[in-house]
């Protein structure tokens, strides 16, 4: 067993457009998998993956934003979103899927420099 | 003629790009493009003063996949697949602002 290190991922894309934010939680729920410490981080456009109320059958693509609440049963918990990313979107914490930590951007910044592995979304 | 945006307003800037550049016409926001049509976002008052002087839709499956079927801004018209197709046949000629 090998010492568990504190992994970051950084979501900064609004989901459907690009693949990115699909491609995060993948790795996110591997990563889960090795019994590390996970933080997700949202940032800029990457609030939006955490909107209530996606409804994706009109596009055809697959609607993965039921697994954002299935984060918990991997105890994957620490959910950070940039307060600022919110507010200049019109979203406030009651339009997000799962509870979360809203941070400033200087508490993302300190949350930042402790981790040992950080991941770009 | 018609101009069709697919990325978002907060992080890229087409949109602003493309507003700057055109006076007048239709102009049809698709994909990531649609946040700019949310009330309450940062590009919303962009997006209305060019209301002003262009007719704007949203591609409504990309709206609703988004979650943001309820917030759309009053004035935008909403646009099925169908209302797409119509939307480049009425205009002569269409530019994508990738």
């Amino acid at each position: 067993m090998g010492d568990v290190k504190k992994f970051m991922f950084v979501n900064r894309k609004a989901p459907y457009g690009t693949i990115y934010a699909l491609e995060s939680l993948e790795v996110v729920l591997i990563t889960a998998a090795f019994d590390q410490d996970v933080s997700l981080v949202f940032l800029d456009d990457g609030v939006y993956q955490l909107k209530k109320g996606q409804q994706t059958k009109g596009i055809e693509t697959k609607n993965f934003s039921p697994t954002y609440r299935a984060l918990e049963d991997y105890d994957v918990e620490k959910l950070y979103v940039e307060k600022e990313a919110m507010e200049e979107r019109g979203l406030s914490e009651d339009d997000l899927l799962v509870p979360v930590t809203v941070l400033s951007r200087a508490e993302m910044s300190a949350l930042m420099d402790q981790q040992d592995v950080v991941l770009s979304f | 003629m018609l101009h069709i945006v697919n990325k978002s307003p907060l992080t890229n800037t087409a949109l602003e790009n493309c507003l700057n550049i055109v006076a007048s016409g239709e102009i049809l926001l698709i994909e990531d493009a649609v946040y700019a049509a949310t009330a309450g976002n940062a590009f919303e008052a962009k997006l209305r003063e060019a209301m002003g002087r262009l007719k704007v839709y949203v591609l409504q499956p990309d709206l609703e996949a988004r979650g943001m079927g309820d917030r759309l801004i009053a004035g935008v018209t909403a646009v099925d697949y169908g209302g797409f197709v119509n939307l480049t046949i009425s205009n002569n000629t269409c530019q994508s602002w990738l």
